[in-house]
């Protein structure tokens, strides 16, 4: 059955033949860094399930320290010149645009197909599949379609992959702080505190203390789903619902959204908010939380002020 | 009081913040946070590395869209960016503030319809949205500076975000449901998904008028 394992093995491909890209650029100002780099992300990718936990604690620590030396680095890997693409696009017009519909079409079919083809795929995993799966047609559709050299699709993979640089791991790597937290008590902690921030009979303090934690907590951890059990569990539960009477479906779903607000405002939620900046070349790592703070607040005090609103009739 | 439980855990909370203030190197702010939590949890150094290390093994399918980095600098490579480009400069309609609502509104239907993974940073921001809404803007405003590029830009991954958030959980099946009737099953209240679906519509609404507002005024300050 194909699942995640199928896609591990390709990332790992994919890191590794960046690894010996980055080995065989001679204009890398940091080439051992660089191959270093991507090499230990595809050994855990291709290696992780054999090599332990101490060992994959022990790779993630030496990548971090690899970034804090300057890796990937940025090479030069070979692309086209921008008179060869205005070429290309007098050539091939608006077809140009077909082949960005390849991942997301069979992505989505096989988010339709998959399950009727019981068997082949894990039944948990089907987007995912369909977007790796995507991900080799797409690729074999333009190497055939554009005829770059062979050694394109690593090269152009590497181009981005060095432009994003360190933070490519960040997403991976909070998402595993979350368990170490997790693993201390922090949640248990904050959910012990929260109610001592409630003065006794207050409605709207109840709402705002829970909805501000939600925001908050997830603004912390870069994740709402880390912030609802507690939350929920230390003033959502016990306060809004047990001691006031709310409606548990709207303080739920509504708390998680006032969860998300936090999320917009996160440099924790690396994937959403910092890894973009890096793969749009902006100069300010926090320009997209930037751009989005003022939508986050107003949706937050919305969000607040239904609860209190709609939840107690 | 007596209640309370030691406060040493959350060590690492304080370095997260106290890191991202000094703006120093996030990854190093991950692992300063993990080692400050777990061994203020009474942890040991190796426990701590090899939780790290479970979990980070755990977590790899958080990468697997760098899965598409080839397929997206495959299609640089044939012009992508320059064929968006030359689209917006023939549709003088499109302007920046029109291209990045209508993404909006696209983002948050297709996310309501549990099709969050068919658009995003790298399958439509990187290679489409954002040349698209730059292009429009130097066409308006051929003054526009580097620094006005790059706030529209960031406007597009961030109205790539929000049309994700605030879309994805009125589709029933979606993690966040599911985390919430979970939870709240286990404190023995049964919810139906699609009750808890229904009250993010509200706040859907809301962030296509909000958002959309802010669209709006960013073609008008200029």
């Amino acid at each position: 059955m194909i699942g995640l394992p199928q896609l591990y093995a390709l990332a790992g491909l994919v890191f590794a033949g960046w690894a010996m890209a980055t080995l065989r650029d001679p204009h890398h100002p940091k080439r051992a860094l660089g191959f270093g780099f991507w090499g230990l992300m595809a050994l855990e990718f291709l290696a992780g399930d054999a090599i332990g936990d101490l060992g994959n604690g022990l790779i993630l620590l030496a990548l971090v320290a690899l970034a804090l030396a300057g890796a990937p680095g940025r090479g030069r890997p070979a692309t086209s010149t921008p008179a060869e693409r205005s070429a290309s696009l007098t050539a091939r017009g608006n077809r140009l645009f077909l082949p960005a519909l390849i991942v997301p079409g069979v992505a989505l079919a096989g988010t339709l197909l998959f399950p009727r083809l019981p068997g082949l795929v894990d039944p948990k995993q089907v987007t995912l599949v369909g977007l790796g799966l995507g991900a080799i047609i797409a690729t074999a559709a333009l190497l055939l379609w554009l005829r770059p050299p062979a050694s394109a699709a690593v090269a152009e993979g590497r181009r981005l992959a060095e432009g994003v640089g360190w933070a490519m791991i960040l997403p991976q790597l909070l998402a595993s702080l979350g368990l170490v937290f997790a693993l201390a008590g922090v949640g248990d902690i904050i959910g012990a505190l929260a109610p001592l921030a409630i003065p006794d009979g207050s409605r709207l303090a109840a709402v705002l203390a829970f909805t501000g934690g939600m925001a908050i907590f997830a603004l912390l951890m870069g994740n709402a789903f880390a912030a609802f059990p507690v939350l929920m569990g230390g003033i959502g539960l016990p306060v809004l619902v047990g001691a006031m009477g709310g409606d548990p479906v709207v303080i739920g779903a509504v708390g998680m959204l006032a969860g998300f607000s936090g999320t917009l405002l996160s440099p924790m939620a690396a994937n959403f908010n910092i890894v973009p900046a890096a793969l749009l070349g902006l100069p300010d790592r926090y320009a997209v939380i930037r751009a989005q703070w003022p939508t986050s607040v107003a949706l937050w005090l919305f969000n607040s002020a239904l609860i209190w609103g709609a939840a107690f009739r | 009081m007596s209640s309370l439980p030691s406060l040493w855990p959350l060590a690492g909370i304080a370095i997260v913040i106290a890191g991202f203030a000094l703006r120093a190197n996030p990854l190093a702010v991950v692992v300063a946070a993990a080692f400050g939590s777990g061994l203020g949890a009474g942890l040991g150094p190796i426990e701590i590395i090899a939780a790290l290390g479970r979990a980070f093994h755990q977590n790899r399918y958080v990468s697997v869209p760098w899965l598409l980095l080839p397929v997206i600098g495959l299609m640089e490579r044939g012009g992508l960016s320059e064929a968006a480009a030359a689209l917006i400069q023939r549709t003088r309609a499109a302007t920046a503030s029109r291209i990045l609502l209508i993404y909006l509104l696209f983002r948050q239907l297709t996310s309501a319809l549990g099709l969050t993974q068919i658009a995003g940073h790298a399958q439509s921001v990187r290679p489409l949205l954002a040349p698209m809404a730059e292009a429009a803007a130097r066409r308006d405003d051929p003054a526009l500076d580097e620094a006005g590029a790059n706030r529209i830009k960031a406007m597009a991954a961030a109205t790539d975000n929000i049309g994700l958030f605030f879309g994805e959980d009125v589709f029933l099946a979606i993690a966040s449901i599911l985390l919430i009737k979970g939870f709240l099953e286990g404190a023995g209240i049964i919810v139906q998904p699609l009750d808890l679906s229904l009250w993010a519509i509200p706040a859907a609404v809301v962030a296509l008028l909000v958002h959309g507002l802010r669209l709006w005024r960013l073609g008008r300050r200029r």
